[in-house]
């Protein structure tokens, strides 16, 4: 009973998983740059969350084969891939903007440490 | 004889010297194969923006592997000539070029009856409401590919510190 | 505090754990992310737009609103990066022209 909840549904604890290290990337680590890999890895688990949702056991990729005709149970379902498609897209450009924040924040603080930045900003207002 | 096969950074490594992200790489290869190599990943890019109804592909991706192939040059060839190849103003222009197309894409059917983006609606004689759709995939294709492509190098140009 | 944020952790992972047990088990072609608006566009992705492949179709056309707005973020997260650095290297310049 309980292995066949494990096996039928893995990919949610991996998920569950890999969102907790992205958590713990954001909330434990010091260092800015880790927090922003930390986030990326949380963007990650939700575009594996999103994709595993799309998956039908025994369909095929969602383009039309002459084959297997119309029927919805032999696709996988497009629309979370479409949703995920343009998120990685987004992602990428939102890990730019994150990275050039960063970028400004060494070049006024000379560290990218949460600890030295902050007494740095409590010292020179 | 050994010295002519040295790689910049094999160079660099043994004199110690580093290299600034803006500088060209040293060695002659990497500058004949990059020219080499870009105007083919160009071309498929074009195509697997082209080819996105019959295939895995369409304007994200092509325009991924559109900026992929400017960064490269931008790697390999140093300031100087890849900004003569790919100024970079370009960047900022391609991506707000790209969001203006798309969006008058999307405008021009709410002038007949449609909704925003229901290319059906425009009439274009000789052209069925079918292929009306086909047509207006292909051209929101096109230009989300060339918005992420200016949008990546205008990131990219951005944080290298290159934009001007 | 250290204990306190990796307990929140680890009691969040718990609870995650614990709901994947009411998700739909995996690749079931009946489960509600795969049933209800997903099938009208595998029937109709062909007939309506005479394009193959469903992911193209419902990119530019049914959902095409969506694709619209990720554009514009994408074109906004470009211009704000050229803004925070562009304009902060101007001004370096500048105080270095006071500087000397």
């Amino acid at each position: 009973m309980t292995v066949d909840l494990f096996i039928g549904r893995y990919p949610y604890y991996l998920v569950a998983l890999l969102l907790i290290i992205g958590l713990y990337g954001i909330t434990r680590k010091r260092n800015m740059l880790k927090k922003v890999i930390g986030m990326t890895i949380f963007q990650t688990s939700i575009y594996l969350f999103f994709i595993q949702g799309a998956t039908k056991i025994g369909g095929t990729i969602p383009i039309f084969d002459p084959e297997r005709g119309l029927d919805p149970a032999q696709y996988l379902n497009p629309l979370p891939q479409v949703m995920i498609l343009t998120a990685i897209v987004v992602g990428v450009a939102i890990t730019g903007v994150a990275l050039s924040l960063l970028l400004l924040i060494y070049r006024e603080y000379g560290s990218l440490d949460e600890d030295t930045v902050l007494r740095k900003m409590r010292e020179d207002p | 004889m050994r010295r002519d096969f040295d790689t910049g950074l094999v160079e660099a490594v043994r004199t110690g010297t580093s290299r600034e992200m803006s500088d060209p790489y040293e060695s002659i290869f990497v500058h004949v194969v990059t020219k080499a190599m870009v105007p083919m990943i160009q071309i498929f890019a074009f195509y697997v923006i082209t080819h996105g109804h019959y295939s895995p592909g369409g304007g994200f991706q092509g325009g991924v592997m559109l900026a992929a192939s400017t960064i490269l040059l931008r790697l390999a060839l140093g300031r100087d000539e890849s900004f003569r190849r790919f100024p970079p103003d370009w960047g900022a222009l391609l991506a707000g070029g790209g969001t203006l197309l798309f969006a008058i894409l999307g405008v021009i059917p709410l002038f007949f009856g449609g909704n925003f983006l229901d290319y059906h609606y425009v009439p274009i004689p000789g052209v069925d409401p079918v292929g009306l759709r086909y047509w207006g995939i292909l051209l929101a294709e096109v230009f989300i590919g060339f918005l992420v492509w200016g949008a990546l190098v205008a990131i990219y140009d951005a944080l290298s510190g290159g934009g001007r | 505090m250290r204990i306190l944020s990796l307990g929140l952790l680890a009691l969040l992972g718990s609870m995650l754990a614990f709901a994947a047990g009411d998700l739909p088990a995996r690749g079931d072609p009946g489960s509600p992310a795969n049933t209800h608006v997903s099938t009208v566009y595998i029937e109709g992705a062909l007939e309506d737009s005479n394009t193959p492949n469903m992911v193209t179709a419902v990119l530019a056309d049914y959902r095409g609103f969506d694709t619209f707005g990720e554009a514009v973020v994408v074109f906004a997260a470009a211009l704000s990066c050229l803004f925070i650095l562009v304009r902060r290297r101007r001004e370096d310049e500048e105080h270095e022209e006071r500087t000397e």
